[in-house]
Formats: C-alpha cells, sequence, structure tokens
C-alpha cells in the first residue's frame, strides 16, 4: 500500500445475490491524481464511487480513505471521514427545499455543528466560502434561487460547488456530465479540471463520455492565463480505469487505452472517423 | 410460512433498529434545534386548526349523545364526569393523534420518500450528515412535544364544546353543575392516561412516518405506496397501543 496516498482499494469484492458489483478491485489514488473510470451500465462504476466513503458497504477486500480504514468503520464512524470528502452526484443530488446558497453552505454547516457537537471552535465566514464555491463554478448570481429555478447544467455546477466548497483533498464526480449537450459537458469537465489543478485534489471521475477523460487527461489549467491549456506529452496523473461486470479490466494511460485491443475496452475510446 | 414471517420480521427489525438510533439521537450531538422548532411549527401550529375544530365537535356530540342517554335514567347532572371521562382518557388522545397521523405520517412520508428517491439522503450521507439525526430524530421530538400538547387543546375546546350543548343549548344542567362534574371526574389516572397516550402515539406517528419514508423506493410511485402505508400503519399501531395503556391503567 502506497504511502501517502488518499485512497486504496485492496481485492475489494461485493456481491448483489448473484451478482458482482465489485469483483476483486484494487486501486491507488495519490494526490492530485485522477482516475477515469468507464464501464457498461451496471458494471460496477457508481458502487465503487460510493463504497468510498461507505455509502455501500463491502463484502470483502480493505478500503483505506485518508489512512482510515472504511471497511471497519461503523455507519456513524463514517460520517467524519465523509465531511473530509466531496461527492458530485449525477442529477447533483441537491436539497430541493433549500436555496443554492444553503445548498452550498450545507457542508460547512454540517462541519461546524459537528466541531459544536465535539467542543472545538467552528470556523465563522461561511458566505464569502460560498461566494467564492459559487463563484469558482461561476455561478454566484444563483444565491438566492431554489435548484428548481435553474437548468440541469447549472445544478451539476452547483453540486460541485458544494462538494468543493469546503477544499476536500479527494472529490468522486458520478457521472458529471450525463444527459448534457457537449457544451455544457465540457463547461463542467473545465470546472473539475480546474478544480484538480487550483487546489491539487485527487478525483476519481465515473463517466460515459471519452470526451471527459481526453480533456482531463490532455489539458491543465493556467492560474496566469485563468484558462486550459493543452499538455505536450503524457499527462501522468490522469489514469483510465474499465469495468466490467464489477472486476476493472483495464487500467492505463490514455495512450495505452487508445491501443488496446480489447473489444470490450474499445468500446470506450473514441474512434477517428 | 416463513417467507411470510420473514416479510413481517425483518422491516419490524429495521424499524426497531431505526427508533434505537433515533432515541439515542436525542442525547449525542449534533443537535439540528432549528429543524425541530421547524418541525414543532409544522406538526403543532399547522393541525392547530383541524384540532380544534375536531375537538369542539366531539365534545359537542358527546354531550348532545350523553345528554339524552343520561336523562332517560334521571342522571342528566352527570354529562359532565361522562364527557370529561370519554374526552380525556380515549376521545382527546386518539382523535388528535388520528388527524395528526393523517396529516403528519403522510407529510413526513411524502417529504423523506422524495428525498429518497431523489439520492438527496445518500447526498446527506456523503456529506457526512446522518440522516437519522438530521431528519427522524428532530421530528420525534417535535412529535411528541406536540401531540401532548394538541391534546390538551382539543380536550380543552371539547369540554367547551360538551358545555355549549348541554348548558345553553339543551338546558339539562347548570354551568356550575356541569364544571364541577367536569373537574371532579379526574383524578389522577385518567390525566396520566391522557398525558402518556399521546406522548407514545407521537413516537409512534413520527417514526413510522420517516421509517416508511426512508424505505421509499421506486419513483414517485415509490412515494406514494410508503405514504399510504405511514398512515395506515399508524392509525392501526394507535389503536393497538390504545389498547395496550388502557389495559395497564385499568390494573393500576
Amino acid at each position: 500500500m502506497a504511502e501517502g496516498s488518499i485512497l486504496n482499494f485492496c481485492d475489494v469484492s461485493l456481491r448483489y445475490e448473484d451478482v458482482w458489483a465489485l469483483r476483486d478491485v484494487s486501486l491507488t489514488l495519490n494526490p492530485g491524481e485522477t482516475r477515469i473510470i468507464f464501464g457498461a451500465a451496471g458494471s460496477g462504476k457508481t458502487t465503487l464511487l460510493k463504497a468510498v466513503i461507505g455509502l455501500v458497504p463491502v463484502d470483502r477486500g480493505q478500503i483505506k480513505v485518508f489512512g482510515e480504514d472504511v471497511t471497519a468503520m461503523k455507519e456513524t464512524q463514517l460520517f467524519g471521514l465523509r465531511s473530509r470528502a466531496g461527492m458530485v452526484f449525477q442529477e447533483g443530488g441537491l436539497f430541493d427545499s433549500l436555496s443554492v446558497g444553503e445548498n452550498v453552505e450545507y457542508p460547512l454547516l454540517n462541519r461546524q455543528a459537528s466541531a459544536q457537537a465535539n467542543g472545538t471552535q467552528p470556523n465563522g465566514d461561511s458566505e464569502s466560502r460560498v461566494r467564492d464555491a459559487l463563484r469558482f463554478v461561476e455561478l454566484e448570481q444563483t444565491y438566492d434561487k431554489l435548484p428548481s429555478e435553474i437548468s440541469g447544467g447549472m445544478r451539476r455546477r452547483v453540486g460541485i460547488a458544494r462538494a468543493i466548497v469546503t477544499g476536500p483533498p479527494l472529490v468522486l464526480y458520478d457521472s458529471p456530465t450525463a444527459g448534457l449537450d457537449p457544451i455544457t459537458a465540457n463547461t463542467i469537465m473545465a470546472l473539475i479540471v480546474k478544480e484538480r489543478d487550483v487546489r491539487n485534489s485527487a478525483a476519481l471521475i465515473v463517466t460515459h463520455r471519452y470526451q471527459d477523460g481526453e480533456l482531463m487527461a490532455g489539458f491543465r489549467y493556467d492560474r496566469e492565463k485563468e484558462a486550459l491549456v493543452s499538455v505536450t506529452g503524457e499527462e501522468s496523473r490522469t489514469k483510465f480505469i474499465v469495468m466490467k461486470e464489477g472486476a476493472i479490466v483495464f487500467f492505463g494511460t490514455r495512450q495505452e487505452l487508445e491501443q488496446s485491443e480489447d473489444p470490450y475496452v474499445r468500446r470506450f475510446v473514441k474512434h477517428e472517423e | 410460512m416463513l417467507r411470510f414471517l420473514n416479510a413481517w420480521i425483518g422491516p419490524f427489525q429495521e424499524f426497531l433498529f431505526l427508533a434505537g438510533r433515533a432515541f439515542k439521537n436525542v442525547v449525542r450531538g449534533p443537535h439540528y434545534y432549528d429543524d425541530v422548532f421547524i418541525q414543532m411549527d409544522i406538526i403543532g401550529v399547522g393541525s392547530l386548526v383541524i384540532v380544534l375544530l375536531t375537538g369542539f365537535f366531539s365534545g359537542a356530540i358527546i354531550a348532545l349523545q350523553m345528554a339524552r342517554a343520561l336523562n332517560t335514567y334521571g342522571a342528566s347532572s352527570q354529562t359532565g364526569t361522562i364527557v370529561s371521562l370519554t374526552l380525556v382518557r380515549e376521545l382527546g388522545p386518539v382523535l388528535t393523534a388520528l388527524l395528526v397521523a393523517g396529516r403528519n405520517a403522510s407529510g413526513i412520508a411524502s417529504e423523506l420518500g422524495s428525498m429518497k428517491v431523489t439520492e438527496q439522503i445518500d447526498a446527506m450521507r456523503a456529506l457526512g450528515t446522518d440522516p437519522i439525526q438530521k431528519l427522524v430524530t428532530p421530528r420525534l421530538i417535535a412529535t411528541a412535544i406536540m401531540l401532548p400538547a394538541l391534546t390538551v387543546v382539543a380536550d380543552a375546546v371539547g369540554s367547551v364544546g360538551a358545555y355549549l350543548v348541554a348548558v345553553p343549548l339543551l338546558h339539562i344542567i347548570t354551568s356550575s353543575q356541569y364544571w364541577s362534574s367536569f373537574w371532579r371526574a379526574l383524578v389522577l389516572n385518567d390525566l396520566a392516561q391522557g398525558l402518556i397516550k399521546p406522548l407514545v402515539f407521537g413516537m409512534i406517528i413520527s417514526l413510522v412516518g420517516c421509517f416508511y419514508g426512508l424505505q421509499t423506493t421506486g419513483g414517485t410511485q415509490g412515494v406514494g405506496r410508503a405514504t399510504t402505508q405511514a398512515v395506515v400503519t399508524a392509525s392501526i399501531w394507535i389503536f393497538v397501543v390504545t389498547f395496550l395503556i388502557d389495559k395497564i391503567f385499568v390494573n393500576l
């Protein structure tokens, strides 16, 4: 198990009756690294993501997040660990009775409540941090709106703002671009690249779009230019995973993915017309 | 047979597990006091009008029916006693609980059910919040406080409703006779029954509503199903528990 890594999966398996959701999955993620996860529907991508923070308990193997063994923790012990990671849900997972600002503020208030319960001093000034996070996803103007009043793409971006407002070292993205038009999808992926490069956070990204992985591997955020710039040569921090029936059937770089001869793996690679 | 038993025992076990964690969270932080007050407003203040109306007419109907029956035996002077015992012991707590079950067990189940099917519960867990601490415990506390309070209100307006029928409307009894027989009939046992019942009912209503809400699967249809199940189950439990509490107090 690598020292200083943020996430370690060691032979993790989970079975739902006769179906393998995860089968002997092993992977490691270090700070600033990204793993792009492809796979057919039902191949275990979302389960893998949820298993990271103990949202689904696994049958076998060990999962370590921030050095803590998730598989050995009770549900009540996991809440503290979960608040240190960010997760973006497929549909945003926003609380529909709270405004955009309140949604993004939620993790901060949650931390304050936990700090008070533990007798420690909570950090104040949550509003400016909420506005910073919303500015990061270019949605500061939606602060007082309800989630139902904004578009689907905006909801995903608010979901990203909520996931990163506490500055987590690990962010999990569950199909952040699913069902969106290509322009909105690229906007969201650009934000994820920016988040990775500005904060040096690690990310697990489940997606169906090869372009998402291409963007993560082929670009970096330039702070001076305040824009994405193309990476020359191979971007080593981004690796690709392809899952099939709960197992990892491919792990490697973009070049290795594109050169793969496996017909299943090749389904997830965009081919030149 | 085993499969049939399993279909009942499994959910009941999960219900007990949920109830256990919800009660444990009452004393364990973090506490979401704002949510408790919001729920007290929704459950208590929101139910006040229907409880006032139902309580008033329940008292009036008891007086109307009992006045005729008691008059047959020349016992009209006991109207206050009958109204007092019936309202405080049984009708006040049970009717108020059934109304609150219909209004709030369904509301709780549909709210939590909608959150479940739209991944909001998972999002809450992913953000590091215990959904039982944040959603169930505040509803449990709020209902357990507000239902006894609503029952006292229902008893009070019910006694006034009965008074208006017995005294100014039917003239079968004087005002002082009515009120003195009303108060004299009540002993500590009756008051204890009248307050313990709504306390227990409040816990049942909130926990059943939360349980079915958090168990919801299957989209909007599932939310509808959870809502119906919550009201039906809470109502049945109210009658079962009334019987059990009555059995205990009758033997005291």
